[in-house]
């Protein structure tokens, strides 16, 4: 480990950075040293992301310097910062959807040969060179678009191995893999560090700090708190110093009675996808579709909700059958979907916060098929608040937002629809722990007005806590149903790899 | 089309080049039957249409065309689009025209590069505009569409460059040829080969359907977008350069309207083609077959002697069955990739059970 008199590989000075009137960073300072893993933690909105694109060239700072070495250096652009040797892994998938797999990799620095012409079959090797290194296999050849978030993840991650970087920045990397693919890209880290890499790490997940990372920085609302090796750190501390309180207990499902069934699904099935799923879900019940990355749960629920379509079986809200393929008709009968990818399924980008918090209900606030502000600002401005929402401006672009901020107005925008059956999607991927206790109250208390929920989830811990009953799906079937009295880890791990209980 | 169907069911995961490029090229497949199928009922209805100076002009009309594609496609790689081409063109000719007629001993050679020149200048202040007025491409040359053709009305004023004030040099070269292929068709296809290596198998051209695909990644990734948008238009721009000259050399006759409306030609030539106009896919070899198809149709009603404006439905009708294609084949492909994408996890799962 290096010793804190060595020269950092790469370290950050009192940077500073502004959009508008937000000051999104106010003063982040830590080293990076080479052979050392750093974990950069702080809620969502504390500035972690925008660190990460000052250090990649993204963003300039307004103040503050970035040094290499130990000399000042100023990225213009993030050719400059690779150039540096700085490799990025970004939060959200930046892949090029109508190139190959290795092509992506290959992007900016593709390997050449003769009269300077493009080495395909070197793009090749090397691709498939880094996947056996990250212990995956994806094709090569194939197009990066129709890629699950999961391979996009593992693509990117790719992608900044093949750089040969000296610094690797790596902006929650594992939201979207499974046990072994983190085990795998740990392994890779690993390596790469015992080579003499810097690493910056993002993460949300604890456990993934204390087990890659040598020293830990926290930040909260843009400003620097500490930087500390990371054993005289404890889990506690570091949250403590994250939020700057303590916390309640994390997963707070109020019991309910359930009532009646409102959501029936029965039968549903989608050719290679899924077969045969049937469940109920009563009001003021949360059920859980457990399973690993890619056993469909996601697709079930989009099939429910009427974004893809189905090859058979029903859907019957209160009694009432849904139509097939129709979110409308799903949005009629009282559904609401929180979808797994809030950028590219949940949310307009470029249209303010508002507009998208009313956006399923315009037609309900408009006035002579008009929306005039008024409506909608009040309506957009109650549910935020009630949600709790970070904003300068309700005008703001919404992806000037962070991520927690981000997925509260999802939420927000199918609450004010008032759904009797709320789908939830990885509610909690990519969200900071402050920020998860308030989504899991916000589900909880919906429960207990009477809707019923569906989760889908990644995390155990929040299946566990959340959930009075999980439905563990694996390889397109639900293979085991277990009541919130008799669901641990082991019961749904074992239905989820296909070993012990089935039911 | 069928390989889709077929190509998910194997488990090893290896033979994906050739399925997938066998979709790509599917496409062009498709022109080149539709190609044969029109060719083949025009000469059953007319057997002259397969006589050497139908083909001639066929090829002649689709050198130009064609040249003005490619450049066209490079553009709509980069999620841009170059409507000015058009007017480019007509500048481009008016002034090379002028420049033999005045200067008569002036070799080919220097009318083509001079034609080159005006156009890469052109294309240059296109993507000037475009870059650093980050104004929209549509709307940037919709703009100096009118801008280039009013200049050149202005220079020109009504004066028309006629066949007999042209040099017999310059009016020659339109009839010579290279070991029997005219001079013209000599040409487009350089360009086509030219541009269809740089895209496929060079960085610079690699990088222009990254900054297609997604203008945000290839930022991030490093790619030097502005430079980049300069080479395409001004690519863009100096073919449609050398068209003009192609297009003085073959009719002779150039006034300031000279190429109005080719824009649209174009546009569609490549989109027939099969270049997305979202960017990030499609090819020149593509986009030249395009050319040929629709220079084809209109030669071919000609022959059969059918009223050009059907030309015209018919165009819009293959470019609405082009884009109609584009969308099967998505849709068919995003489902195979899906299949896939489960069968690979499923597979990947399995395999981690053993280890």
């Amino acid at each position: 480990m290096a010793r804190p008199d060595a020269t950092p590989l790469l370290e950050v000075c009192d940077v500073v950075k502004s959009f508008g009137a937000v000051a999104a960073v106010r003063g982040a300072s830590f080293p990076l040293y080479a052979g050392e893993a750093h974990a950069l933690v702080g809620e969502n909105g504390a500035g972690k992301s925008t660190v990460v694109k000052v250090l990649a060239g993204v963003h300039r700072p307004d103040g503050g310097t970035l040094r290499v070495d130990g000399k000042p250096v100023d990225f213009g652009t993030p050719g400059e910062a690779k150039a540096a040797g700085i490799a990025v892994i970004y939060q959200e998938p930046t892949l090029f959807p109508d190139l190959s797999v290795a092509e992506n990799i290959a992007m900016g620095r593709h390997p050449t040969g003769r009269f300077g012409g493009i080495d395909r079959a070197a793009m090749r090797r090397e691709a498939l060179a880094l996947f056996e290194r990250l212990g995956v296999r994806v094709d090569p050849a194939r197009p990066a678009r129709g890629l699950s978030i999961a391979d996009q993840q593992i693509v990117e991650i790719a992608k900044a191995l093949a750089g040969r970087a000296r610094v690797l920045v790596m902006d929650e990397p594992t939201a979207a893999l499974t046990g072994v693919e983190v085990e795998r890209l740990f392994a890779v880290v690993r390596a790469l560090r015992a080579d003499g890499a810097a690493v910056l790490f993002i993460s949300h997940r604890f456990e993934e700090i204390t087990a890659l990372c040598q020293r830990v920085t926290i930040m909260r609302d843009g400003a620097h708190v500490s930087t500390d090796p990371i054993e005289d750190l404890t889990v506690p501390e570091m949250v403590r110093r994250m939020v700057g309180r303590e916390l309640g207990a994390l997963f707070p499902k109020q019991d309910v009675d359930p009532g009646e069934v409102v959501l029936e699904v029965s039968g549903l099935r989608r050719a290679g996808v899924f077969t045969d799923v049937t469940f109920q879900v009563r009001a003021g019940e949360i059920v859980a579709l457990a399973g690993l990355v890619g056993s469909g749960r996601s697709e079930v629920v989009q099939a429910v909700f009427g974004v893809d379509g189905r090859d058979g079986g029903t859907v019957h809200v209160d009694g009432r059958a849904v139509r097939a393929g129709s979110p409308r008709a799903a949005m009629a009968a009282g559904m609401a979907l929180v979808p797994e990818d809030r950028r590219q399924q949940g949310l307009v980008m470029d249209l303010s916060i508002q507009r998208n918090v009313t956006l399923p209900r315009s037609g309900a606030l408009a006035g002579f098929g008009l929306l005039l502000g008024g409506a909608e600002r009040r309506e957009a401005r109650r549910w935020t608040e009630r949600l709790q929402t970070k904003y300068g401006d309700l005008g703001d672009p919404v992806g000037t937002l962070s991520g927690g901020n981000q997925q509260k107005v999802v939420l927000a925008k199918w609450l004010a629809t008032r759904p009797r059956v709320l789908i939830v999607d990885e509610p909690t991927r990519g969200i900071d722990v402050g920020t998860k206790a308030e989504v899991h109250r916000l589900m909880s208390e919906l429960a207990a007005d009477g809707v019923a929920v569906v989760m889908v989830s990644s995390e155990l811990p929040e299946v566990l806590g959340m959930a009075d009953r999980v439905l563990v799906m694996r390889e397109g079937r639900v293979v085991a149903e277990i009541d919130r009295a008799d669901a641990s880890e082991e019961a749904v791990m074992f239905a989820a790899m296909g070993q012990g209980v089935v039911a | 089309m069928t390989a889709l169907d077929t190509a998910p069911a194997p488990v090893r995961v290896t033979s994906g080049a050739s399925w997938w490029s066998s979709v790509v090229r599917a496409r062009e497949l498709g022109i080149v039957l539709a190609l044969v199928a029109l060719v083949g009922c025009t000469t059953v209805a007319n057997p002259r249409f397969l006589s050497g100076q139908s083909i001639r002009d066929i090829l002649l009309g689709t050198s130009i065309l064609a040249v003005l594609a490619v450049g066209q496609a490079v553009v709509i790689i980069t999620r841009n689009i170059d409507l000015s081409v058009g007017a480019v063109l007509g500048l481009s000719a008016f002034t090379v025209g002028s420049l033999v007629q005045d200067n008569p001993g002036l070799p080919v050679v220097v009318a083509l590069l001079a034609g080159l020149a005006v156009g890469g200048v052109c294309g240059l202040v296109n993507a000037v505009l475009v870059r650093y007025g980050q104004v929209p491409a549509l709307v940037v040359t919709l703009g100096t569409l009118y801008a280039y053709r009013g200049a050149t009305y202005l220079w020109a004023g009504g004066q028309q460059i006629t066949a007999d004030e042209l040099p017999r040099d310059f009016l020659g070269f339109a009839d010579a040829s290279l070991l029997g292929v005219p001079w013209l068709v000599v040409i487009a296809v350089v360009v086509i080969v030219a541009a269809g290596v740089l895209l496929r198998n060079y960085r610079l051209g690699r990088e222009l359907y990254a900054m297609g695909s997604s203008p945000e990644a290839a930022t991030l990734v490093g790619i030097k977008v502005g430079r980049n948008t300069l080479v395409a238009f001004a690519t863009s721009g100096a073919l449609a350069g050398l068209a003009g000259v192609l297009f003085a050399v073959r009719f002779g006759t150039v006034d300031a309207a000279a190429g109005t409306g080719y824009e649209l030609n174009v546009v569609a030539a490549a989109v027939v083609g099969g270049v997305a106009v979202f960017g990030g896919s499609g090819t020149v070899w593509g986009a030249a077959l395009g050319a040929l198809l629709l220079t084809t149709i209109g030669n071919s009603l000609a022959v059969l002697d059918i009223d050009q404006f059907w030309q015209q439905a018919i165009v819009g009708a293959l470019i609405l069955l082009a884009i109609a294609v584009d969308r099967l084949v998505a849709l068919r492909t995003a489902r195979a990739l899906k299949t896939r994408a489960l069968k690979t996890r499923a597979l990947k799962k399995g395999g981690s059970h053993v280890d």
